[in-house]
């Protein structure tokens, strides 16, 4: 689905990405993983032409990406707890992006539904907890019925019932065929999810490969710790 | 999506977004409540409407320019959202732009025309040509000082800084200026300054907006020496016109610029 080859980026000193050649297969969900700073969220954003890379290509689909934006129809972007207009309600946003992207995509409300939001959304978003904003954040990346979701920490601040609505939602547009890209730091959660993992360090990719091949190197049976190896034996090298 | 429905909805939600919020409010309140006061307690409409185009000038750059700053952001993470939505980076930052500069214009002309509407019996024929300026500086100061703060907020990273450098551009503008125009004209003495002073106005748009305001107020008090400079040197019309000209350019370049630091921004 996603190609990167030789992807780089610097923030003035900072490498952020080295040289990323990366594949993420179409149909599968997977885990970005890696310590802070190690430059997922700037990966993710260079897929989503946020920001501009300084050499690289990144391929979707089989198109390199430039300057046309179309091919935005068919991602869902789920930022990291992003702060909405305080003044608008959850309605008028989904509204809003509903505008801007046209109605060429079928609509999928399913989340909406599912986390209840109902009266929620006739509110101004300013007035809502964190986590129901978080329910929003991610209705909303849901809703255009995208080929590709990417997932920013989805389920921060989330209740554990909402947490597993949203897995839940996550395992059933795989199946239905949508590619999936999650970043978290709740392995658990991965673990639930993943079928391939992308370990990245200081902007170069450490590991990537299917779950069951990291758990095989590092002689783990979790995640969790198959992970905590990876940095471990990373950090003693 | 063509370029004017994408801008189009962003003005819109955004609209929507700002008339709720107190501070706009509160803006606009400012505005009516002085200019009531000045109407009522100010000795005659003239000198009324001068003292509100002084304030108009003083307040209008100084608020606009610190909120756009503090707004751009305040809409960061939106601004994003936005951005990965199919939409093409300079109709975005036109929306947000207009979606900003215009409730804000509104803001202002409603402020500002609600006591003279209210006072309409005391505001005489020769007042029209005032009141219109007046309102068309507040508007000119609303969409230079916008497109100065959506400028720096847009080539500045750092939030504070940005707000630093906003704040510094009006002090430059409306306190510093004057300053500056004093000692050229000691230093320079006799000699020939109507030019330089020319070229100073033109440097400074919140001199330019008091150059217009002047131009169509009924007392040439207040003037001051650029001003009366840039009477003496193109005539009421022409003055008018030439004013409004580097307005314009006041406005356009930091646009263009700003849509150019947007369209290559890493967020």
């Amino acid at each position: 689905m996603i190609e990167t080859r030789g992807l780089s980026k610097r923030f003035g000193a900072l490498h952020v990405l080295q040289a990323v050649d990366l594949t993420i297969g179409r149909g599968r969900v997977t885990a970005l993983v890696g310590p802070n700073g190690a430059g997922k969220t700037t990966l993710l954003k260079s897929v989503l032409g946020l920001t501009r890379p300084d050499a690289g290509i990144i391929v979707f689909d089989g198109h390199t990406l430039g300057d046309d934006e179309s091919f935005r129809a068919r991602i869902g972007y789920m930022p990291q707890a992003p702060r909405f207009p305080s003044n608008l309600t959850g309605a008028e946003l989904y509204a809003m992006l509903r505008d801007l992207r046209g109605d060429a995509r079928p609509a999928d409300e399913t989340l909406f539904e599912s986390f209840d939001l109902g009266e929620q959304l006739d509110k101004p978003v300013r007035t809502l907890s964190g986590g129901t904003r978080q329910k929003i954040n991610a209705a909303l990346a849901f809703a255009f019925s995208p080929d590709l979701l990417i997932l920013d920490e989805p389920t921060a601040g989330l209740d554990p019932v909402s947490s597993a609505t949203l897995k839940d939602k996550v395992l059933a547009d795989r199946h239905s065929g949508r590619t999936v890209i999650v970043t978290s730091h709740v392995m658990s959660d991965l673990e639930e999810l993943a079928d391939d993992v992308v370990f990245l360090a200081d902007g170069r990719v450490c590991f990537a490969g299917p779950v069951w091949d990291l758990k095989r190197l590092t002689r783990q049976n979790n995640l969790e710790r198959a992970v905590a190896e990876l940095m471990r034996t990373r950090r003693a090298a | 999506m063509t370029a004017a429905s994408t801008v189009r909805s962003v003005i819109a939600y955004q609209t929507r977004d700002l008339i709720r919020s107190r501070w706009l409010v509160a803006y606009t309140l400012f505005f009516a409540l002085t200019g009531e006061g000045l109407l009522r307690y100010g000795g005659g409409e003239s000198k009324a409407l001068l003292s509100l185009g002084s304030i108009v000038l003083f307040v209008v750059p100084l608020v606009t320019a610190v909120f756009g700053t503090v707004y751009v952001y305040n809409s960061r993470d939106y601004t994003e959202l936005l951005l990965a939505q199919p939409v093409r980076r300079g109709r975005l930052y036109a929306g947000l732009y207009l979606g900003f500069t215009l409730p804000l214009c509104a803001a202002v002309i409603a402020g500002v025309a609600a006591p003279l509407l209210w006072h309409r019996d005391l505001v005489e024929a020769r007042h029209v040509g005032a009141v219109v300026s007046l309102l068309g500086t507040a508007v000119a100061m609303t969409v230079v000082f916008g497109a100065l703060a959506f400028l720096v907020a847009t080539c500045v990273e750092d939030r504070l800084k940005a707000l630093g450098t906003a704040v510094a551009i009006w002090l430059l503008a409306s306190l510093l200026y004057d300053g500056v125009v004093l000692v050229a004209t000691v230093i320079l003495g006799d000699h020939a300054v109507e030019r330089p002073l020319l070229l100073l106005t033109v440097a400074n748009p919140i001199d330019l907006a008091r150059v217009l305001l002047v131009l169509h107020s009924d007392t040439a008090a207040l003037m001051g020496y650029t001003g009366a400079v840039f009477t003496r040197f193109f005539g009421t019309t022409a003055g008018s016109a030439a004013a409004i000209a580097a307005l314009s350019l006041w406005a356009a370049l930091p646009i263009a610029f700003g849509l150019r630091a947007f369209a290559r921004k890493d967020f």
